[in-house]
């Protein structure tokens, strides 16, 4: 069986390859879809809804890129990946795009060799823990025992911020978002520990959320992204790109709604960007002239995607905070689009 | 006379496959030349293509910070310690696991089946039962509903608090079972405590010294001596004066609950219980159908034979019948004990840090170093098989036939 996964490593790269030095694009075309990792599981960034579609943030922006590429945003694949398995993937060739509530680091970026696209989710890490523990404050933790998802970054927040505050714990390591939430439940642990927004979001989705709480304490900075390989520059410009030009519509005030009524604006970054003017902008990172047009038109700008999968619609109901645009007193803020 | 001459004929190339005298090595050498052209290509094709993702083989991130925390650890290990220090505590993990494991499986699988052969028919069809049961399900499984058992079904700690508590510790307070796990009472070795392990350490060697001479006695003159209860008292008296003697030198120090957990004590982790449990039972069933074929391989004229000197059916058992069967049940043992030991690596299903958790999961996935840990993980497994095999050959050479 050690055997096999050798081979069938050995056998991963060699059919990637062809995908990893460059023609990402080429690649997708010639698939006909886009193959994009999301999460086994997280609620409102990734899930599949009563009829067995793919839905969430993560997936929302996955089917905009889709939508830009193909005209269609249904053009996707969805491959579900554990934590511990989503580099092997994305490095592999497995997957084209991750976009896996992936925290964007140093070392990810460089050791990894991935080029993260940007952020889509300004995230922090937090606790949850049942209201009749008593708890109010992380550091009123010492001894206790933490659910805990391995091979993520919080596993190493976790350690450091419980070393800083000289406080014990005792890890009890999970596979993925499902598993921690049951050891949870079942009291195998006295807390849960992931993104603030993971939290939330499997809050929500217990049977009685009340009697559950997130502790106020943020104790790290996790600014959640999508990411491709390193070695192809296009690729990862067209993915940074497509994400900018969700948030600029929402700057702009452009909605899934109201696109079309931008025909004949006056603002000329307006239709450099729905590719309604002369010039052809998209040329430059060889995607037809109306790819964003495409995008927005098929997914709603950033405020959009965020209400239908985190905002009060969804029923997870987090605040936009500083997940704002910059317009907005947030700190969503994209390069122009010149 | 005149000797016959052969035609000595020329050697020519054709004749490497069209005689036989050249022809089975000629295709070993082709053969040869067949595998070492498919390993240099693997090999060539892995660097290559790590090049092309811009990475290069390394072992360096061994020696760097690991960054976390693990929960079972048999050696010192904090987050401070390098990623190799990580994989160790996993391989003892990995070999504590296996270790137990295949001691209990060949207790309950030699018992299993030995009963699956009872004349008493509920008792031979519950061990048919019990086999077919644990062999025609996955293993995963089984180690999934153990742990589901475990800690769906035993309090939570904070069930022992309170003036009236919903649990309770037990055997005199000295043993809590949570969902977390078990917590036994962990011995202090005081001063003294060296002595005490000697006296009984020597009255060990005494009751070896006992048996010899007890056997002598028998065989030189057919007297039988009581060896169980002189063999007790050995056993028991001498370690036991001397721990008063001594003044007590070994005491119990009992778990007790501080804040979330219990604090103290022996922590046995539910993680480690279901694991080990689910591997041995899995493999006692496998053990058990072997333990059964090896005495059935046994003519029936050795019990009758037994039987008409007089033997009772217990020692027919232990006396003629295993001790022949035991040459065909060791070879196969081995098969069953690297299983179990491979199959360990299912650890991480219920959060037990195996080396396949800590070098093959975590330092994986930090690093992104998934080639040299993988390999690294090949290495470890390839190494412990071929030495539990080693080992046992080592044992089933005792046992086989001597020829004369």
């Amino acid at each position: 069986m050690k055997k096999s996964i050798l081979f069938g490593i050995i056998a991963a790269l060699g059919l990637s390859s062809g995908m990893a030095v460059a023609g990402t694009l080429d690649d997708v075309k010639a698939r006909g879809n886009l193959l994009c990792g999301v999460s086994t599981g997280s609620p409102g960034f990734s899930g599949v809804d009563d009829s067995g579609k793919n839905v969430g943030f993560d997936v929302d922006y996955c089917r905009a890129l889709a939508a830009a590429i193909f005209n269609d945003p249904m053009a996707v694949k969805f491959v579900p990946l554990s934590s511990a398995v989503r580099f092997t993937a994305l490095a592999s060739g497995e997957v084209d795009i991750l976009a896996r509530n992936t925290t964007w680091t140093y070392s990810r970026d460089t050791d990894l060799k991935q080029t993260f696209l940007g952020v889509t989710y300004y995230d922090g890490q937090g606790f949850m823990v049942k209201k009749d523990l008593g708890v109010s404050s992380t550091l009123e933790l010492d001894g206790a025992t933490v659910c805990i998802q391995v091979g993520t970054t919080t596993e190493l927040n976790l350690a450091d911020y419980f070393k800083a505050n000289n406080m014990s714990y005792e890890p009890v390591p999970t596979t993925d978002n499902a598993e921690s939430k049951q050891q949870y439940l079942a009291g195998a642990c006295d807390t849960y520990t992931t993104d603030a927004s993971a939290l939330h979001g499997t809050r929500i989705n217990l049977e009685n959320p009340d009697d559950h709480m997130v502790l106020p304490e943020i104790i790290s900075k996790e600014p959640l992204g999508p990411l491709v390989r390193h070695g192809d520059d296009n690729w990862a410009d067209i993915g940074r790109w497509v994400l900018n030009a969700l948030v600029i519509a929402e700057e702009k005030g452009i909605t899934s709604a109201n696109i079309d009524s931008f025909a004949d604006t006056s603002d000329a970054e307006i239709h450099r960007l729905l590719g309604t003017g002369d010039d052809d902008m998209l040329a430059m990172i060889n995607m037809p002239k109306d790819a964003m047009y495409n995008a927005i038109k098929a997914m709603g700008n950033y405020g959009e995607i965020f209400e239908r999968n985190l905002g009060e619609s969804s029923g997870i109901n987090i605040v936009r905070g500083v997940n704002n645009s910059w317009t907005n007193g947030g700190i969503l803020y994209s390069p122009p689009f010149r | 006379m005149s000797s016959v001459n052969f035609p000595v004929e020329k050697f020519r190339f054709g004749m490497l496959l069209s005689d036989t005298r050249y022809r089975s090595t000629s295709l070993q050498v082709i053969a040869f030349i067949f595998f070492v052209a498919a390993v240099f290509w693997l090999v060539d094709n892995t660097v290559k293509n790590l090049a092309l993702l811009d990475k290069d083989i390394s072992f360096s991130f061994l020696w760097m910070r690991a960054g976390y925390d693990i929960n079972q650890r048999l050696i010192p290990y904090t987050n401070d310690s390098t990623h190799a220090t990580a994989a160790l505590v996993g391989i003892l993990n990995t070999l504590l696991v296996a270790f137990v494991g295949c001691i209990l499986a060949t207790i309950v699988g030699v018992f299993v089946g030995i009963l699956r052969l009872s004349k008493n028919w509920i008792i031979a069809k519950l061990m048919s039962i019990y086999i077919e049961g644990f062999r025609n399900v996955p293993i995963l499984l089984w180690i999934v509903m153990v742990f589901a058992l475990l800690t769906e079904f035993t309090p939570q700690p904070r069930a022992f608090k309170g003036e009236n508590p919903d649990a309770s510790m037990i055997l005199f307070d000295s043993i809590a079972v949570t969902n977390r796990g078990t917590y036994l009472p962990n011995p202090q070795w005081g001063s003294g405590s060296i002595w005490l392990i000697l006296v009984f350490l020597i009255s060990i060697l005494g009751i070896i010294i006992f048996r010899r001479y007890a056997k002598n006695i028998q065989k030189n003159t057919g007297k039988k001596l009581p060896v169980l209860w002189i063999s007790l008292a050995i056993f028991f008296i001498p370690s036991t004066v001397f721990y008063f003697i001594l003044g007590s030198p070994v005491t119990l120090e009992y778990p007790y609950l501080k804040g979330f957990n219990f604090k103290d004590g022996i922590h046995v982790r539910n993680s480690f219980i279901a694991l080990t449990l689910a591997l041995a039972f899995y493999t006692s069933a496998f053990i058990g159908e072997i333990v059964r074929s090896g005495i059935m391989a046994i003519s029936k004229g050795q019990t009758e034979a037994a039987a008409a000197l007089g033997m009772r059916p217990n020692r027919i058992m232990s006396l003629i019948i295993l001790p022949q069967a035991l040459r065909v049940i060791v070879p196969p043992m081995i098969s069953q004990y690297l299983n179990l030991t491979k199959n360990s690596s299912l650890a991480i299903a219920v959060g037990y840090m195996d080396v396949r958790g800590t070098l093959g999961g975590i330092t994986l996935n930090q690093t992104g170093r998934e080639m040299e840990s993988m390999v690294l993980l090949m290495g470890f497994y390839l190494m412990v098989s071929l030495l539990i095999s080693s080992v046992i050959n080592y044992f089933n050479r005792s046992f086989q036939l001597v020829g004369k």
